[in-house]
């Protein structure tokens, strides 16, 4: 079959290891767009026109920008610029926090301003403080409809770490090159199969997810 | 004789405009415990408006509004003043991420901080009175208009307020939900409950209003009691009155 030089040596190991890289990549970028996201989003809900026009400036720039050109930026740019030296890693997590931060605050906002005007009303005059109107009405609604693109947003983050790579971190598609390298001679058809087991583990990282967000989707609108 | 009871609710030359659009213009009212006073009046002549002030929804621009002889006015009222007085919206606007049980103990619970069983008790005998014991645990979504707009007024009871207000609770009905939740509005008024009520339905008006107040271009144009339906003393009112009438002119053409 030619795929024999994947149960060969550590080359198991080795992959796992390099998903291994590119999950700590999107689950600390994730983990810290989360409270970024959250207070850009409530940011947003201050209306104060000023706040609100530089979080559009920083939304806007970041998702018109490809994430490998920011990821570029960020490790070459600054090193250039500033002298800062990032890790491959490091840099990564800068990008896609930036990068998740502003679509999770966006997100944010649009879940707090779906919250209809008359529900504050009703709020108000049952008597509640404007703090026990947040967090008992207006978040709960907000959430239901925030879960399934946030979990969305994560599936996304996670595919597009395979960009890392190319500023030198060795996550998991680096690796599996790195393997279709070693066996070229012996085994000419290992590009087929090393793709095809990386697909498979973005598969079942990213489906689950994917299943779930479905679910939380039907979920908040019955 | 009307003099002696202390007013619950008084406003006194309440103006209130909205960029520059006068709304309401100097309005004077005072409503006695026990009293039921429905406002009537064409569209946007302030009615909503006016119940939004009373509430502390909107501020006013000029004026005063009391509860029990006491200055409550604009929207930063106490969180204690706002919550003795109750208000129910033409949209129900229940609380969605909650059960009906839970839409209708939260203020209690929240504002007077009484305990979750006691709270739980009252409401369920609230819902029991509107006839919806069977829908305690039901979320919102699940029920009818007519079932939302009594839940609504539930939610508001719990409260005990000393003031009832009601903004065209059953505009947003199916005309055969509008009985079920008028009737309730009817045994509220014959419980002594002090209400100030915005209706279309002539016919309901007639039949609970202890004083009706007919507002017009944020003024008020006439003041009466349930006899304003039959013999309206201004031509405003009349003319308003009439807009609720239906009179064929000619004889229809056959084919």
């Amino acid at each position: 079959m030619g795929a024999e030089f994947l149960f060969q040596g550590a080359t198991i190991q080795r992959l796992l290891a390099g998903l291994g890289v590119t999950l700590r990549i999107s689950l600390l970028s994730v983990g810290l767009s989360i409270p970024l996201g959250v207070l850009m989003g409530m940011l947003f809900m201050r209306r104060n026109p000023v706040l609100r026009a530089v979080l559009r400036v920083y939304l806007d720039f970041i998702r018109v920008m490809p994430q490998l050109v920011l990821l570029f930026l960020v490790f070459f740019g600054s090193a250039t610029a500033f002298g800062l030296n990032f890790s491959g890693e490091v840099a990564s997590v800068i990008v896609f926090t930036a990068w998740g931060a502003a679509e999770l605050g966006d997100l944010v906002r649009a879940a707090l301003e779906s919250i209809p005007r008359s529900q504050y009303d009703s709020a108000f005059a049952l008597g509640l403080t404007s703090r026990q109107t947040f967090l008992r009405v207006v978040l709960p609604q907000a959430l239901r409809r925030l879960l399934p693109p946030s979990v969305n947003l994560v599936t996304r983050i996670i595919k597009t770490t395979s960009l890392c790579m190319l500023i030198g971190v060795v996550e998991v598609v680096r690796v599996g090159q790195q393997i279709i390298d070693f066996n070229r001679f012996d085994y000419p058809q290992s590009a087929l199969w090393t793709y095809a087991v990386l697909a498979l583990l973005y598969f079942v990282i990213c489906w689950p997810l994917s299943l779930l967000s479905r679910w939380l989707e039907k979920r908040s609108s019955s | 004789m009307m003099q002696s009871i202390p007013s619950v609710l008084t406003l006194r030359d309440v103006h209130k405009s909205f960029d520059g659009n006068v709304v309401l213009d100097g309005i004077d009212l005072s409503i006695q415990s026990g009293e039921v006073v429905v406002l009537v009046g064409p569209s946007g002549c302030g009615k909503s408006t006016l119940l939004r002030c009373v509430i502390g929804l909107e501020e006013i621009d000029s004026g005063e509004i009391l509860l029990d002889g006491e200055v409550v006015s604009g929207r930063q009222r106490s969180q204690e003043a706002r919550s003795r007085m109750g208000m129910v919206f033409q949209s129900y606007d229940l609380f969605p991420n909650m059960s009906v049980l839970d839409n209708v103990t939260l203020a209690p619970t929240l504002v007077r901080g009484i305990g979750k069983a006691e709270a739980e008790e009252r409401a369920r005998a609230l819902l029991a009175r509107v006839g919806l014991a069977d829908k305690a645990d039901a979320r919102p979504s699940t029920l009818s208009g007519g079932q939302q707009q009594r839940v609504a007024i539930c939610r508001a009871l719990a409260m005990d307020p000393e003031v009832l207000l009601l903004d065209e609770v059953t505009a947003a009905l199916d005309p055969e939900m509008v009985h079920e939740v008028l009737q309730v509005v009817l045994e509220l008024a014959d419980d002594g409950l002090t209400m100030l009520i915005v209706t279309h339905e002539m016919s309901f008006a007639r039949a609970i209003a202890d004083r009706v107040i007919m507002l017009d271009g944020g003024q008020v144009v006439e003041e009466g009691g349930a006899d304003f339906f039959e013999a309206p003393r201004t031509e405003r009112a009349k003319a308003f009155l009439s807009t609720f009438e239906f009179h064929r002119s000619g004889s229809r053409v056959r084919a």
